[in-house]
This record gives C-alpha cells, structure tokens and sequence, in this order.
C-alpha cells in the first residue's frame, strides 16, 4: 500500500464510522422518550451523515477512479467497511445508545481535537468543522450518563449494564495498526494510545459522579478495522444500500 | 347576562373585528379557547405523527444528500410540532394532557399520515403534495385571531416552503430518471393526490363547524376555496415535470379562471378519520410504545433533577 492509499484508507475509516454511528441514531426517530430528545438525536444523526459525506468525498478525490461519495457509503460491501464494531451494535434501550454514544463521542473529542492540526489540510478542516458538533453530543451524553446513572434505581440499574455491555467494545478505539503508524509518522493522523489515557480519566470522573462503577479490564473486542463485523453490519447495510442496488442505473 | 361579562364579550369581539391578536391574558369565550386547543393541538400531533411515515425512509434513503435533507425536513416538522404545544399550552392545557388526549382517542392528527409510505418517491409526494397543501392552509393561518398560533404559523411557513421545493425536487429527478422512477414517482403521486385534497377538510356546503370559527377569525379562508388553491398551483407543478393528475374530470375552466376537479370521495375520507385507514393502528401503537417506553427516562430526569435542587438547598 503506498502512501496515498494509506490515507485513503484512514480517511475511509474515518468517514465509516461516522456514517454507521448516523444510521443507528437516524433509527430513533420517531421513538425518543421525549420530543426533545428524539430532535437531538435526529441532529446528532445528520451531524454524523454530514461527517461522513465530508469524508468520502474526500476519499474519492484521493481514490482518483471518478467515484462519488455516494459510491463509498452505498456500494461497497460488509468486509470493505473498517469501522469501529461500537458504532454498529443496535440501539436497544436509552441508556445502552447513551452509553455507547458517550464512549464515542469522548473518543472522537480528542480523536478530532487532534486532527484540527493533521499536516492534511483537508482532514484538518473536516475536524474543525466536527469538532464544534462533537463537543455539543459529549455534554449532551454526558448529561444523560449522569442522570440516568444518579436517577431512579431502575435507571442506574439499566446504566450500569449498558456500561457493562459496551466496555468490551471500547478497546478497539484505541488499536494502533501499520496504517496509523505511517499516519502518525506523517502528521496525518494521531496516536489513539496517546489519547486513551485521557479517555479513561474523563470516564472514571463522570461514572464516579453518577454513582457509577467502572468496569472491571476484560476481554476487548476487535475486528472493524479490519473488516471483521459483527452480523449486524450486514442488516445494516442491506437496508441502507437497497435502492442503490436495486436500481444501479438511477441518480436519486 | 352578566355586566361584566358582557363587557368582556364587547372588548373581545372588538378586537376580533379590528384584525387585533387574541393574547394569552387577554378575556376569550370558552367555545373560542376550546376551539383553539382541540385544533392546535391537532395541529401538534399531526407534525408529530407525521415524522413516523417519513422517518421510515431515512435508513433507506438512496443518497448522502437526501438522508441528510430527509433529516432535517423531520427535525423540522418535530420542532413545529413543539411550537404548536407551546402556543397551546398558552390556553391551559399541559403537553402531558394532550399526549393523553391523543393516546385515548380523543384528539385527532392529520387523517393524510394514516397512509403509507410504499417507496422512495411517496418521500417526494409528501414534501411536494403534503407540505403543499398544508402550506396553503398554514399561509391562511397566518392571519389567524389568535397572537401565539399566528406567530407560530410564520416561523412554520418559512420552513415548509423549502420543504414543498425538496420534495418536488425529488419528483424531478425521479422523473428524468430511470423507467422505473418514472413508474415509481407517478404511482406515488396517483396514491397521494386524493388524500391530499382531502387534507382540506369536507366542501364548504358539508361543513357545519366552521360558523364560530370563521366569526372569530380562528379560520380565514373556507376549505373549498383553500384546497382549489392547492389545486390550482400544483397541476401546473406536476405537468411541467410529465405527471398525470390521477383525476380524468380535471379539466381548466376558462372562466373562472382555475381547474374544475373529480368528486373527492368522502366515504373513504370518513372511513379513515373514523379509523379504517391503512395505518391509522400502527401509528398509535408506534407513538404509545414509544411514550411509555420513554417513561423510566421521563421519571430518573425527574428524580434526578430533584436531587441537584436538594443539593443546592442543604
Ligand atoms: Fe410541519
Ligand atoms: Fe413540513
């Protein structure tokens, strides 16, 4: 793989796991406990399609094959995704997409914090442009973390094993593989170990403040970014690219 | 009758007469503050129900763009919707209520969201079809007597406007598409062209409420004249682009200067506010399962919310 390929490669990643992350809050629509909350997570999916619309238009200029962004998000198949398994796993109850959305988005907050000054010109203006939205999706999780960990017993209960649920998926946010390197060698990108240490700290604080335990260190899983999925992936996307694929000739 | 009240009655009349807004402190009859909650309130569920049958194509949407656009038009519509329990709010009656209301039967939505959205181009016939029609009503309402629910009206408007051009936008290009767009894009709009029309409520000659409502400027304009509006600016719309109105009794009459149209049939309009239209059960089960639910949320919010203001007394 040479270098161009590499950070088409990070770009893509990147830009999956914004779009998997927007097509799981887009399913809340319509069945938030609260008007309120059902806008915010819509947001927050547009948000993330924005992201990954960004993303893969820029994938495509380095791709250089005449593709579109659409190409990226709608024709290409379950092994060619790399993002993170956390983005994919369904939404289940409250707590469990707060739960997972707070990982990702404390992850995302220095992951992009960082990116702002990527030596790619490009990477570095999409990040500032998410950065903004991404600070807002923390406080908002954040929020609910603690209200739903210090509300009724039937919340911290539920909060807790969402919490308990998703730690296992949280490791694979912080793998550092051969395309990071070179990244990071580059400029380009950022090393996740650097920025787990402060992931951990900021989670420790908010679980603590909402009577909450931390995990206990277990197996983490792995495999996105290597295309490895869960099952789920593959509903996903059959749902997402149905039109695409049944109608390979039309432009919507 | 009573001094008083009478002279409460004159001020308000007055007013009415004068074109002044009825404020949320001003005297009203009781017969006008309960017109005006039973057709806000209405007006809330309906932006509300109606994210159910658009929000069943955001996953599925074909593009980036029009997932993005499918998106924000719901955003939207939810945002009106909490406009519109705000301004109802104003005349007594808790959004909890309303929910209940809704929940038990006794408040209507919109009779248009009981219909299904079969494919990708029903998403264009709603921006294009629905949010056109209501745009000629909600354009009317404007003018409404009532301060809240007029002002409410404008900032909608401005917002449905984009959504009746990107809805037709998706029509367009379905219909410079593929066969099979074109196939799809005229199904939709033979599905959705009658139910639209009947979005404007019976022929002004079949509807007995619109007296009191029409007397004290809640309504500005009769149905009939509202829907020939609708009528008269979309066939134009739907020509341009190569539809066909599903409607062989459409016809322009020269001298009224406007199109004549079909018989609307009222008996399937009455079977589906009355309950036989094809979703009117799954879009009351959807709502219901999601408010309660959302209940064990709604209550640690509470509870949560206490124990900070306990913290902050001690
Ligand atoms: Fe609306
Ligand atoms: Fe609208």
């Amino acid at each position: 793989m040479d270098t161009q390929q590499q950070i088409l490669h990070y770009v893509l990643r990147l830009g999956d796991n914004a779009l998997i992350s927007g097509h799981r809050l887009g399913e809340w629509c319509s069945n938030a406990p609260i008007l309120e909350e059902d806008l915010a997570l819509t947001n927050f999916a547009l948000d993330y399609i924005g992201r990954a619309e960004n993303l893969y238009q820029y994938a495509a200029k380095l791709e250089n094959k005449g593709h579109d962004e659409d190409f990226f998000a709608y024709r290409r198949s379950e092994r060619d995704f790399q993002n993170h398994l956390l983005t994919e796993l369904p939404n289940n109850n409250f707590a469990d997409t707060m739960a997972r959305l707070w990982f990702l988005s404390l992850y995302e907050f220095y992951l992009y914090n960082e990116l702002c000054s990527s030596h790619d010109e490009t990477i570095a203006a999409i990040a500032q442009k998410s950065i903004k939205e991404i600070k807002y999706h923390l406080r908002h999780t954040k929020e609910w973390v603690l209200r739903l960990g210090d509300g009724t017993s039937e919340s911290h209960y539920k909060m807790q094993k969402a919490i308990n649920d998703y730690w296992m998926y949280t490791g694979e946010l912080f793998e550092m593989d051969t395309i990071d390197h070179e990244m990071l060698n580059l400029g380009i990108g950022i090393n996740p170990q650097n920025i787990y240490s402060l992931w951990l700290k900021d989670v420790k604080e908010t679980l603590n403040e909402a009577q909450l335990q931390v995990p206990e260190d277990s197996y983490m899983q792995t495999g996105g970014k290597n295309g490895i999925h869960t099952e789920y992936l593959g509903f996903i996307l059959a749902d997402m690219q149905y039109l695409q694929r049944a109608y390979p000739d039309a432009k919507w | 009758m009573n001094a008083d009240l009478d002279k409460q009655l004159n001020v308000f009349e007055t007013k009415i007469n004068e074109d002044i807004n009825i404020e949320p402190r001003d005297w009203m009859p009781d017969d006008y503050r309960k017109h005006l909650i039973r057709q806000i309130s209405q007006h809330a569920h309906s932006e509300v129900i109606g994210m159910q049958p658009e929000g069943n194509w955001i996953s599925r949407a074909p593009s980036l763009r029009s997932k993005k656009i499918l998106l924000a038009k719901i955003q939207d519509e939810g945002g009106h919707g909490l406009y519109l329990y705000s301004a109802a709010e104003t005349l007594g009656i808790s959004r909890d209520e309303m929910l209940h209301q809704l929940h038990e039967g006794k408040a209507k939505y919109s009779s248009i969201f009981n219909y299904p959205t079969l494919t990708w181009a029903d998403i264009g016939a709603i921006g294009w079809l629905v949010d056109g029609a209501a745009i000629v009503n909600q354009v009317s309402l404007q003018k409404t007597s009532y301060g809240p629910y007029a002002r409410a009206m404008v900032r909608i408007c401005k917002e449905e406007s984009f959504h009746q051009r990107q809805g037709y936008e998706i029509m367009t290009k379905m219909m410079q598409g593929t066969k099979d767009q074109q196939a799809m894009a005229q199904d939709a709009m033979n599905r959705w062209w009658w139910p639209s029309l009947m979005m404007f409520g019976p022929h002004d000659s079949d509807s007995p409420n619109t007296g009191n409502a029409m007397k004290w400027k809640i309504k500005r304009q009769s149905n009939d004249i509202l829907r020939q509006k609708f009528i008269d600016k979309t066939v134009q719309q739907a020509h341009l682009i190569g539809l066909s109105i599903p409607d062989n009794k459409l016809k322009w009459n020269e001298d009224k200067k406007s199109y004549d149209h079909g018989e609307i049939n009222w008996d399937e309009f009455i079977r589906v506010i009355n309950g036989d239209g094809p979703c009117n059960k799954q879009r009351m089960k959807h709502h219901i399962k999601a408010h309660q639910e959302g209940e064990w949320v709604r209550k640690a919010a509470i509870a949560y919310q206490l124990k900070r203001k306990e913290l902050i007394n001690q």
